[in-house]
């Protein structure tokens, strides 16, 4: 476990309560969030020693975006750190990322909290002003944009900037799944009906063990997309992106499930999760985009099922 | 939550063997039909596990003085998982190289570890477990078949049922109750170790629903056993099946039953040029998660090395594995009967029916569904 885990957990836990989450996706400015982590210095959490960042490997990154996820934090930390380590001269303030190959408009994940948004077309990146118009969804950050994107500021990372962004997706989606899980849990074991906690049910425990399952699986899908570094394979974006994805939708539905009403309600804290969840599963390629990748890689390969994972995760 | 269930990699020094098994693997596969490697760890061949005995790839994590080669599990896990990928007839040497040795290892005396584990190690013998019962399947802590104390040892009575490999074992490790009645549950129960050529032992195999027979029923009438047929301490039977069951289901063996189908039917797209999105949809979905999968069973074998008994995490592993080896001939038989004029090989027919029709057992077989989930919810704190 990276050392340096703790202390961003207890950032986010400090500056990212769920009021936070709310205030933000409201409207309100993000500066003393967003301040506090660019204080903290894990915005160059991926920036070479050289060009004065931390230099850690994406495994270790792939751990604070997991915390990212757990405390549905609301603005794109991950998303900033990823530009800062492709951009000689980024920007300061959160920058968004997008990928724009057919033109038009698109939808950007934290876009309306962002300054600046990241977008790759044709294989050069461009850097754009956050400028567009809100999705209309209620409590998301997204942005629907349609940029002049100008003049190109670098070329795009080897397999594409959509691929560098699955990864931390999916990292998102784990850490939002371990905390659906732990919320799912606690409350089933709170809440009482005919005469017992809903979590003596053997009917929901059976739903839960399977949320566990998921929750794991998302955990080491994650991981496992992280393990190879930057840039990542195809193989280990689109099997982490894959199983997160397919998994965020269970997970959201049987935590709604469990919770019953109150789940349902914007002032429980559920929602802030399971709304990101969705999210998280569209952006960047759902399970059916990157599994078409997938399939494709794995039948031009002559050999077996096992030795075909084994080579792509060594 | 399962914090512990962590990505781990295999290290160099396990990957290391893999060549050697593999080429040993690689050999028996090529001289069987898919249909017949899809059938993997009930595949009996007592000569290729004679073979790997004498190539020092059983007992592997045993102790040297006892004829093992003292690794660790991560060299189980990389010669279990070449020999499951092209489904190499591991049956024989199965139960007894995964779970009969270390439970003999963990619990035996010196007498014992002495008498069975250098010959487990060679592939000598071959061990079954009796757990089930007419009467007890999931509960298995009401089981009634009985051990009594005699002047020469112990004296059995009574009947296993769905007992895999019976018919071609050396011994069983029987689950057998020594003291009380099925009314006092895990107390009272021990684990004897059960020569099944003693007289008053009658084995009837049950042939499956695929016309195999590798389990069976086996009947004991006044088996008289010496004293030291009971392994490990007298009423610490249930304490000792949970140890073991970590061995039991945390392996690759609960990901891979449908992996010789999986390739198959990947030849077979191959073969026919099939690259509509659909297809590259489903085969990248089975990837993905067989990927994760792998990661996961590799997982819960690091918490094995690091000396823990990982049940609840291996119920979880084998829980959504087995959802996946039965998901695999279902949605497979689906697409390729929804290309009714792609010609489709009579090897990959079999080998799809086949899987098809055993797949049920799957997640009966080493802990139900059921049973695996409520370990889970236990975990989790909901129980």
């Amino acid at each position: 476990m990276s050392e340096f885990l703790d202390p961003f957990e207890r950032m986010l836990e400090a500056l990212s309560p769920p009021v936070t989450v709310r205030a933000i996706e409201a409207g309100e400015p993000g500066d003393t969030l967003w301040n506090g982590v660019a204080e903290s210095g894990f915005l160059d959490a991926l920036v070479s020693e050289e060009r004065g960042g931390a230099g850690l490997p994406l495994a270790e990154v792939g751990a604070l975006w997991q915390a990212l996820g757990r405390h549905a934090a609301p603005l794109p930390v991950g998303e900033t750190m990823i530009a800062r380590a492709l951009l000689a001269d980024a920007p300061d303030g959160p920058i968004a990322l997008a990928t724009a190959s057919a033109g038009g408009e698109v939808v950007v994940p934290f876009g309306r909290v962002a300054d600046h948004v990241l977008i790759e077309k044709d294989g050069r990146l461009y850097l754009v002003v956050a400028d567009g118009a809100p999705t209309g969804v209620f409590g998301s950050t997204a942005l629907r944009l349609n940029p002049a994107l100008g003049e190109p500021v670098a070329g795009a990372p080897a397999g594409g900037l959509r691929a560098i962004a699955a990864i931390l997706r999916a990292a998102l989606i784990a850490g939002a799944a371990d905390r659906l899980t732990t919320m799912t849990t606690a409350y089933a074991n709170e809440r009482v009906q005919f005469g017992k906690p809903v979590g003596k049910q053997q009917a929901l425990q059976q739903q839960m063990a399977v949320m566990a399952e998921d929750m794991v699986a998302c955990r080491i899908a994650a991981q496992l997309g992280c393990a190879g570094g930057l840039p990542p394979s195809l193989v280990a974006v689109a099997t982490a992106k894959s199983v997160t994805s397919a998994a965020a939708a269970r997970l959201a539905a049987t935590a709604h499930a469990v919770h019953g009403a109150i789940g349902i309600s914007e002032e429980y804290d559920l929602q802030l999760y399971t709304r990101r969840l969705h999210e998280w599963r569209m952006a960047d390629g759902s399970e059916t985009y990157w599994n078409r990748l997938l399939g494709a890689a794995r039948l031009e390969d002559a050999g077996r099922s096992v030795d075909f994972l084994r080579e792509q995760f060594r | 939550m399962f914090d512990t269930l962590s990505l781990a990699s295999l290290p160099d020094a396990d990957e290391a063997i893999r060549p050697a098994i593999r080429a040993i693997a690689d050999e028996a596969a090529a001289a069987a039909a898919a249909d017949r490697r899809a059938r993997s760890w009930q595949g009996y061949d007592p000569a290729f596990s004679w073979r790997l005995g004498e190539a020092g790839f059983l007992g592997l994590t045993l102790p040297k003085r006892y004829g093992g080669h003292e690794r660790g599990p991560f060299a189980r896990f990389v010669v279990v998982e070449e020999l499951l990928a092209v489904g190499a007839p591991v049956a024989a040497h199965w139960i007894a190289d995964r779970q009969s040795a270390p439970l003999i290892l963990n619990f035996g005396n010196d007498a014992q570890r002495e008498a069975y584990l250098p010959r487990i190690a060679k592939g000598e013998i071959f061990f079954c477990i009796g757990m089930s019962e007419p009467g007890s399947g999931s509960d298995l802590a009401s089981v009634r078949t009985r051990a009594e104390r005699t002047a020469t040892g112990w004296r059995v009575n009574g009947q296993k049922i769905w007992t895999s490999g019976a018919p071609h074992c050396d011994y069983m490790i029987a689950l057998l109750r020594t003291s009380g009645s099925a009314e006092d549950r895990h107390a009272g129960l021990s684990q004897l170790i059960i020569d099944l050529k003693a007289p008053g032992v009658t084995i009837r195999p049950i042939r499956d629903l695929s016309g195999d027979a590798h389990f069976a029923e086996v009947f004991f009438d006044n088996v008289d056993l010496p004293p030291d047929a009971l392994i490990g301490a007298e009423g610490e039977g249930w304490k000792q099946v949970t140890a073991e069951l970590a061995f039991e289901r945390s392996g690759p063996e609960r990901i891979y039953s449908s992996v010789v189908l999986l390739d198959a039917w990947i030849r077979h797209l191959q073969a026919a040029g099939r690259d509509d999105p659909a297809t590259l949809a489903l085969v990248g979905d089975f990837t993905a998660r067989l990927g994760v999968l792998r990661a996961m069973s590799i997982a819960c074998t690091a918490r094995l090395a690091a000396g823990e008994s990982p049940v609840t995490e291996a119920s979880l592993v084998k829980d959504l594995g087995t959802a996946f080896e039965q998901q695999l001939p279902l949605t497979i038989g689906d697409d390729l009967a929804a290309y009714p004029d792609e010609p489709v090989d009579a090897e990959l027919y079999r080998t799809l029916l086949y899987v098809t029709h055993v797949a049920p057992s799957f997640s009966l077989r080493g802990g139900t569904r059921e049973i695996l989930r409520g370990i889970i919810a236990r975990g989790m704190g909901l129980r």
